[in-house]
């Protein structure tokens, strides 16, 4: 029988990027035992690679901003799909939030008169993201984690959670996972968990995501039968970088164009003007002069280079393929000639010193290559609008893991202060539930024995698969077969390969022992990673429309029917079951926000 | 494509150095070829790493005997053919392969107080201005890589002084803890105390392996320095404080 | 056990894994170093016995001069005043890092293995006593202001009248070299404004922040300074004294000296 470091939690954290800790924070302060449980170490989630900014509208740049024009721009950025509660929720609070990290140390840029200076990103009508410099989400991680070390969190640095386990009335009970230092098996006894463990890039082959990106979350909502919805979105950021090799897929910042910078293709012409939608045309500029005047002065209609990163992201991989992209696959982005190398330096630091240190280019005199990146999964596990509770009770969702509060496509800026509105709320639902209960649900240590054993099973027998072999495959599939633009064909193609490559999974083999085992670390990760790429398929098989994140060939425009459900995904009996369901309805007051034509989203 | 000729240190403390030749391309950086290595010929090469691009602060090892990030060492640097030796961080308890014990760092970090702010004024927000604030943001660059630790001798010729000093990255924090421009108890106590910064002589190298360029010696310890002669060595205070009370 | 970390530790580092030339930088900054103390210490202890003041040139290593009658002939005025100067510089934090690398070999460079066994850096005597650095900072002050006008002075030849020679350009740049090293002081930079967090509260108080901002240009090129105005006047004291005793001849406006 297998050994097991053993320990009991009221809530148990699993992921401790900015929605994990601040969730975490919460539930502490609320009295409950809490554990923060991280696969790196602490303060190296991927929060850190969030880079422009916080979107809060707080209104000190632009007055004229509040709750319900955020609202509309998230509702509007998100093609109609999104849960409106949470929407709404998010627009609400999140000044509280930015203004809640500044109180704990945060220390964001000002404005002259002293304020949180806000800037400019896709998709929000005044400039409103809270920032600091291009490090956003490095601040936000830091305080954060500070505030948590203060607050006596117990933090489980580098250990990964496999499964999670129910009582007998289908109560959350804990979770196994192991020490990825030493192979250690823990066990943890929790009356509630809260998944914070942010998405699934790693699941495609040009990504800004980091290694932890494995979608082990909704994995582990899977496994415990909680639903997903909208996981067919899939946010393609529009300006990775292309090159060198070594640094395809990393992250340029929206903030290169919400300072200045515009997008051309190989002639040099400025493309997004041939690409605004019919949605967006109403406030978007068509000229060059009115563009590039809307930095300054808001009365004239905005740049289309800020159009939503569902609609640039396209647009670049329309140019491409028309055969006006780089050498490298790409378009240029070019701030130099449109700003002082100065002001370049002052307002995107870390963009001028990763271009200079990784690429050799100085962002300060020339344009550079960017093109389209998987850069957030919009789908993901269901929850409730107030306290992220899932369908499994003692289950809670924050985070880039959690669905609905970004439907179609996820507006830049509104990611971090997802995190730490949601994340604070989870906390708060998970700590009323656990300090609720009268007794600990209790454990099937059968159950645990088995998937223990399981756990094992790449380290003995005489498989000959190549967990990373296995894992390229699948990255390259999803890649070219569930990529930006899909068809009916290609994504049956891809349903027959990853059942292929679940086959293969069974065969793996890592070789060495249990102790700080990579090799051994991603042949578990890989069947979360299968399980959720299916998943992402069926759904994309499943919506008929081409919406926010989700673009299909062979259905290039938006259809009403479509635009009024989610499409719903849970793990039956038979594997993976999807099904369409009606869009909640938001109140008439928040309605008439789009009496000018909000929802007949393009394509 | 060039090969590059790779020394790695593999195993625990009773390891060894092992070669291996690894294929590398156009604008490939050092943890390239190690993730190459691992996906062909060492599958269970230890190796921290998360974000690659210099932000996360994971893949601290010593190349060629410089602390410093694999994912920002480009492979361009070395000669072809050149022996490229890849160890583990010295300061810290190796665990396997590249990577060592590093949990001591957050037992140091909460030793360092945390920020206690002036309330805004009613019905405003906090007014802080960018001048006020340049210095400290400065000290909010840190990605917590640990490379400073790393290379300071205080701690990495003399381990017993690890108790003693919280080292660079502490000294960092503390710097933006006491010069926050709105705290409302200057941590006066702290600085004083010192947390070992009089085992810092100052000999800079921290500063020169900062990924961040952060001026860890120059503006946050030789500053905090400064802080502790007037709360401890300068007569002149003393005379002040006897005569007028606490300042 | 320890013994088994310890060679597991060799094994795995040796000294160091540095294959760049570490041991330049020390070395040069050392000799450096020892070169200026030698020739100083020489310039001073011969003082009375090779000229060291013609015309209205004075040595930078007597100014200012103080000669009471009742000084022996054979001690030098120098060692009345070179305390500060040297106390200055000893106690300078860029000085420190260069002569606890290269003489103290704690470390010689970065990531190269310290000799010692035991370390204490500076929380014991004698090297406690480094703390008084600020005080000869305000001597040092004093000094800048006593070292401008000697230059200042140099322009005038008792007797003559206002005029210029290559010795008066030569003090007034030895003068400005040593300011700029003075205002690149850490300690000068703390008091200026450094112990305050909040600078834009009160006019002052930006006031401050504006001096501090220029002390920190300084401050950067602080190593440089350092460098230049060490050099510099050792330069000054060599000209004077080949003025002073006739071996070369100064180039000048004046008909007398």
């Amino acid at each position: 029988m297998p050994e097991y470091e053993t320990h009991e939690y009221d809530v148990l954290v699993i992921g401790a990027g900015g929605a994990g800790l601040r969730a975490a924070v919460e539930a502490s302060s609320m009295g409950a035992r809490t554990a923060v449980i991280t696969k790196s170490l602490l303060g190296k989630a991927h929060t850190v690679m969030a880079e422009g900014g916080m979107a809060a509208a707080m209104g000190n740049v632009w007055p004229q901003d509040n709750w319900q024009v955020h609202f509309r721009d998230t509702m509007r950025g998100g093609k109609m799909l999104n849960n409106w509660r949470m929407a709404q929720i998010h627009a609400q609070e999140a000044p509280d939030r930015v203004y809640e990290l500044e109180e704990w140390g945060a220390l964001f840029d000002r404005t002259p008169d002293g304020r949180i200076l806000q800037r400019d990103f896709g998709g929000h009508r005044y400039a409103r993201l809270a920032h600091v410099g291009d490090r956003t989400g490095l601040e936000m991680i830091r305080i954060l984690q500070q505030r948590g070390v203060h607050q006596g969190l117990d933090v489980f640095a580098e250990c990964t959670i496999n499964r999670l386990f129910k009582d007998s009335q289908g109560r959350i009970a804990g979770a196994i996972g192991y020490r990825r230092e030493t192979g250690e098996l823990l066990l943890f006894k929790a009356k509630a968990v809260v998944l914070a463990t942010g998405g699934a890039g790693r699941i495609w082959e040009i990504t800004s995501n980091s290694w932890e990106g494995t979608a082990d979350g909704h994995a582990l909502a899977l496994y415990a039968g909680a639903d997903m919805i909208d996981m067919e979105c899939i946010q393609f950021h529009p300006t990775g970088m292309v090159w060198p090799l070594s640094v395809k897929g990393l992250l340029v910042t929206e903030g290169v164009r919400g300072d200045g910078g515009t997008l051309k293709n190989i002639d040099g012409k400025r493309f997004m003007f041939d690409y605004i939608p019919a949605m967006f045309a109403a406030e978007t500029a068509d000229n060059e002069p009115e563009a590039d005047r809307w930095y300054n002065d808001k009365t004239v209609r905005r740049t289309p280079d800020l159009l939503p990163r569902d609609e640039v992201a396209r647009a670049i991989n329309s140019e491409v393929k028309a055969g006006r992209g780089t050498e490298h696959g790409g378009v240029f982005l070019d701030i130099a000639s449109r700003r002082s190398p100065e002001y370049i330096r002052s307002r995107l630091p870390s963009m001028y010193h990763q271009f200079m240190q990784l690429a050799g280019v100085d962002i300060t005199k020339e344009a550079f290559e960017v093109g389209p990146t998987m850069h957030y999964i919009m789908g993901g596990v269901r929850v409730e609008a107030e306290k992220q509770g899932t369908a499994v009770p003692g289950l809670y969702a924050a985070g880039e893991v959690s669905g609905g509060m970004h439907g179609g496509n996820r507006l830049g800026g509104n990611s971090l202060s997802d995190l730490v509105v949601f994340g604070r709320r989870a906390g708060m639902g998970a700590a009323e539930y656990a300090l609720g209960l009268t007794s600990a649900p209790a454990l099937d240590q059968a159950d645990v024995d088995e998937r223990a054993a399981l756990m094992m099973k790449p380290l003995e027998g005489d498989g000959r698969e190549n967990p990373y072999a296995i894992h390229t495959a699948l990255r390259t599939l999803m890649q070219n077969k569930v990529g930006i633009i899909r068809t009916e064909s290609e994504l049956q193609e891809a349903l027959v390969e990853i059942a292929s490559l679940k086959e293969r999974l069974t065969r793996v083999k890592a070789g060495g022992d249990t102790k700080y085992n990579p090799g051994w670390h991603l042949a578990l990760d890989l069947e979360h990673m299968i399980t959720v790429a299916e998943v992402v398929t069926r759904a994309a098989i499943e919506r008929k429309e081409s919406r926010g994140g989700h673009t299909r060939d062979d259905y290039p425009n938006p259809s009403p029917e479509f635009g009024k459900v989610n499409i719903v995904d849970r793990l039956g009996p038979n594997g993976v079951e999807v099904r369409q369901e009606p869009l909640p309805q938001m109140p008439p007051e928040l309605a008439e926000l789009f009496a000018d034509g909000g929802d007949d989203a393009h394509g | 494509m060039p090969t590059a000729n790779l020394k790695v240190w593999r195993g625990d403390d009773s390891g060894d150095y092992q070669n291996y030749q690894v294929e590398y391309g156009h604008g490939e950086v050092v943890l390239d070829v190690i993730h190459k290595l691992q996906a062909t010929q060492a599958g269970d090469l230890a190796v921290r790493w998360n974000c690659k691009a210099g932000k996360c602060g994971s893949c601290s090892a010593e190349i060629n005997g410089h602390p410093r990030l694999q994912c920002m060492t480009r492979m361009e640097i070395f000669e072809e053919g050149e022996e490229i030796v890849i160890a583990p961080l010295k300061t810290y308890k190796l665990i396997r392969d590249l990577v060592t014990d590093v949990s001591v760092n957050f037992e140091k970090a909460k030793t360092i107080p945390f920020v206690d702010l002036e309330k805004p004024a009613p019905g405003d927000v906090r007014r802080m201005a960018q001048m006020d604030i340049d210095r400290v943001q400065e000290f909010h660059k840190c990605i917590e890589c640990f490379i400073c630790m790393d290379v300071c001798h205080v701690i990495r010729d003399h381990p017993d002084n690890m108790d003693k000093f919280v080292g660079p990255r502490y000294f960092v924090q503390l710097a933006m803890v006491a010069m926050h421009p709105l705290d409302q108890h200057p941590k006066r106590e702290m600085v004083a105390y010192g947390f070992g910064l009089e085992y810092c002589n100052i000999t800079k190298c921290c500063t020169e392996v900062c990924p961040e360029g952060i001026h860890i010696t120059d503006n946050a310890i030789i500053p905090l320095k400064e802080r502790r002669v007037d709360e401890l060595y300068d007569p002149l205070r003393m005379i002040g404080r006897a005569l007028f009370g606490k300042k | 056990m320890v013994a088994d970390a310890m060679s597991a530790l060799q094994r795995r580092y040796g000294k160091t894994h540095r294959k760049d030339r570490w041991w330049v930088e020390p070395l040069l900054s050392g000799g450096g170093l020892a070169a200026f103390l030698l020739y100083s210490t020489v310039a001073v202890v011969v003082g009375p016995n090779w000229s060291y003041e013609v015309g209205p040139y004075l040595s930078p290593m007597f100014e200012p001069l103080i000669r009471p009658d009742w000084l022996p002939r054979w001690f030098s005025p120098g060692f009345l005043i070179l305390w500060a100067p040297a106390g200055f510089r000893t106690t300078c934090y860029y000085y420190r890092r260069t002569y606890y690398r290269s003489y103290f070999l704690s470390p010689p460079a970065c990531a190269v293995a310290e000799p010692a066994a035991t370390y204490s850096g500076e929380s014991k005597f004698p090297l406690i006593l480094q703390n008084v650095h600020r005080y000869f900072m305000y001597v040092a002050l004093v000094f800048n202001v006593l070292l401008w006008v000697g230059a200042v002075k140099s322009y005038w030849m008792p007797g003559e009248g206002l005029g210029i020679g290559v010795g008066s350009i030569v003090m007034t740049l030895n003068a400005f070299f040593l300011m700029m090293y003075s205002l690149g002081c850490h300690s000068l930079r703390h008091w200026v404004a450094g112990g305050l967090n909040s600078f834009s509260r009160t006019p002052i108080r930006r006031l401050r922040r504006k001096a501090w901002e220029i002390f920190t240009i300084a401050n950067e090129k602080h190593r440089m300074w350092a460098w230049t105005s060490m050099i510099f006047v050792g330069l000054t004291d060599l000209y004077i004294r080949l003025v002073a005793n006739g071996v070369i001849t100064d180039i000048h406006t004046w008909k007398s000296f």
